[in-house]
């Protein structure tokens, strides 16, 4: 039994799920007492190859170097997953859009069912994961023979890295099926921490009113050294881009801290940042849902309380 | 271009989520349900490629209990021209529904299939992405903008990092994200005249195939809820809380 880790990365650097990801599979490996390799499917990846080789608890590094796997389209990814999980008891890549992008397609080639975004590993083939906005948890066991699973990343620590010494071995990489093509990626760029992996977050809802008035929490937010997100109705009505979104449609948030601001906390999202250790909820509306998961709650207007509190952070 | 649009009835998405005392699943008596919010997304953008004159035929395919009709017939509503329906009462998982979605595939030969990037009750995110594979189709997933042309389609999709822009040869599963559209109402002409479009019924059995689960379910219970804490004052009290009580700042 060997585990393969599906390593997320932009062919530059490692996505920080991955490490995630492979915290998932160390206990895997425990539970099974098992090998880890770690696939890097895309193109000239060579630092990718070396942060992956260094990963405590990694074997082997496999190298599926093309131009077919640059963009990571779901066609071909999914190919290449296929082409090598009959030798491996569990398929494991981070449930970000990355993952769930081409691994239900590589598990229906497959003929086995995906378990998408565990929660917690049970035993080798027993695993839990949320539905319905995260309101249950089910417990579920796979009878399928290799078992491909999505890891909800923010359920797992980031695996440490620095005393791992795999080895890179080059597999061959499949040719491009020639059915999509990549055209454009258009990915914000920001000073701010990464939503995912922030200590510290600060969103802003509808409340905002408009876009402009994020700069109220972007100040906030640099004197936390925190990352900004929004509700849905806040990315709906332009304010900031879609990748801000938490919630049951966008990310899943666990940070130190959360502070909601002006959102009235829905149950869509509630599901993704209730796991966070702290949240504060600033709210004209005494009654808004999201004082109910708060731990410390504002009622006041936030046009009042953000240039307070950012002079306040000094 | 004919399209065929996948939907499925879920627990509305207003609503709290219950589980059962025993543990053994959801409690959905006499709870609200309502078409998966996704799906009806994904029935508005058939409706507009007909109103673009780039399709010209829009079937509506639902697997589930026969409830499940009146999230077809909210689809004939808005405006599909037919429907099909396949029976059974039980949960199927998402490779069991791409397999059955696959039959109705090849029976009707659309050029395109849309379906909701993930349903809001098991929140799987995997059916359109495995019928596509079935089919050996292009995917696109997360799909916020699309623009379609007889062999080809350019998608935005939303990612991680932002948006990234492909383009796949059709036929084609898109399984579409809630900003590519508002879906609209059906409108209560809409609703008596979609009485007499055609359903068709099919039992899952005459289909002949293998829909086994391969993931049991041994438990399902609620999650850990938060109790609500303490409402502070002002900003000092809120600052002086995060850092001297919470220590998180
Ligand atoms: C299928 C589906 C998926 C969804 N996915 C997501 C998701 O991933 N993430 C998500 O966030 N939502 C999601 N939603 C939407 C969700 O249901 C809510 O509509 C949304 O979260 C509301 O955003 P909001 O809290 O910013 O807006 P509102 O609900 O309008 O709340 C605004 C809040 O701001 C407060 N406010 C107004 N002015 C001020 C002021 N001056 N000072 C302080 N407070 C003020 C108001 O009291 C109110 O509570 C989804 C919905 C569906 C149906």
């Amino acid at each position: 039994m060997t585990i393969l880790v599906i390593a997320e990365h932009n062919n530059n650097t490692l996505a920080p799920a991955s490490l995630n990801c492979m915290s998932a599979a160390l206990q895997l490996a425990q539970q099974a007492d098992c090998a880890i390799d770690i696939l890097v499917a895309g193109n000239d990846c060579d630092e990718v190859l070396q942060s992956c080789s260094k990963i405590n608890g990694v074997s082997r590094v496999l190298s599926a170097n093309s131009d077919s796997l640059k963009h990571h389209l779901a066609e071909n990814m999914a190919d290449q997953v296929v082409t090598l999980a009959s030798g491996y008891s569990h398929v494991l890549a981070p449930a970000t859009t990355f993952g769930k992008n081409f691994m239900p397609r590589a598990a229906a080639l497959l003929d086995v069912a995906q378990i998408s975004e565990i929660s917690a590993v049970v035993s080798s083939d027993t695993f839990i994961r949320p539905i319905y906005a995260g309101n249950a948890l089910v417990k579920l066991q796979s009878s399928d023979s290799v078992k491909m699973i999505t890891v909800r990343t923010t359920a797992f620590e980031s695996a440490e890295t620095g005393q791992g010494s795999a080895t890179i071995e080059e597999i061959e990489a499949v040719a491009d099926c020639g059915l999509s093509e990549f055209v454009q990626q258009l990915i914000s760029e920001s000073e701010r921490p990464e939503l995912t992996s922030a200590k510290i977050i600060i969103s802003g809802g509808r409340g905002l009113k408009n876009g402009q008035n994020f700069d109220l929490l972007y100040a906030v937010a640099d004197k936390l050294s925190a990352a900004v997100g929004a509700s849905r109705a806040a990315v709906d009505a332009g304010y900031v881009p879609n990748d801000y979104q938490v919630g049951q449609t966008g990310k899943v948030v666990a940070p130190d801290l959360y502070i909601a601001v002006g959102i009235s906390g829905a149950i869509q999202h509630l599901a993704g940042m209730k796991d966070s250790k702290v949240i504060v909820a600033i709210n004209t509306d005494s009654e808004a849902p999201i004082f109910q998961v708060a731990d410390y709650g504002l009622v006041a207007d936030l046009f009042d309380i953000l240039p307070e509190l950012s002079e306040a952070l000094g | 271009m004919k399209v065929l649009v996948g939907v499925k009835r879920v627990l509305d998405p207003q609503v709290k989520a219950r589980v059962k005392a025993d543990g053994s699943g959801m409690d959905l008596t006499n709870a609200k349900m309502s078409m998966n919010p996704f799906d009806e997304n994904a029935v508005e953008e058939a409706l507009r490629l007909k109103e673009a004159g780039v399709v010209d035929e829009i079937v509506t395919v639902s697997v589930g209990p026969v409830k499940a009709q009146d999230s077809l017939r909210q689809s004939l509503a808005m405006g599909a021209d037919r429907s099909i329906h396949i029976l059974t009462e039980n949960e199927l998982e998402p490779l069991a529904i791409a397999k059955i979605l696959k039959t109705q595939v090849e029976k009707e030969a659309p050029g395109l299939v849309l379906v909701g990037k993930q349903a809001i009750d098991d929140d799987s995110n995997q059916t359109g992405q495995m019928l596509s594979a079935l089919l050996d189709w292009s995917q696109s997933t997360f799909t916020s903008k699309l623009e379609l042309t007889k062999e080809s389609a350019t998608t935005t999709r939303e990612i991680d990092g932002g948006l990234e822009t492909i383009t796949i040869k059709m036929p084609a599963v898109i399984t579409v994200d809630l900003r590519l559209n508002e879906p609209r109402y059906a409108t209560l002409p809409n609703v008596m005249k979609a009485r007499q479009k055609p359903m068709e019924k099919i039992k899952l059995e005459d289909l002949s195939l293998d829909v086994s689960a391969r993931l049991t379910i041994l438990e399902t219970r609620e999650s850990e809820t938060r109790s609500a804490g303490v409402i502070v004052n002002n900003v000092a009290e809120l600052v002086d809380k995060l850092k001297n009580e919470a220590g998180v700042i």
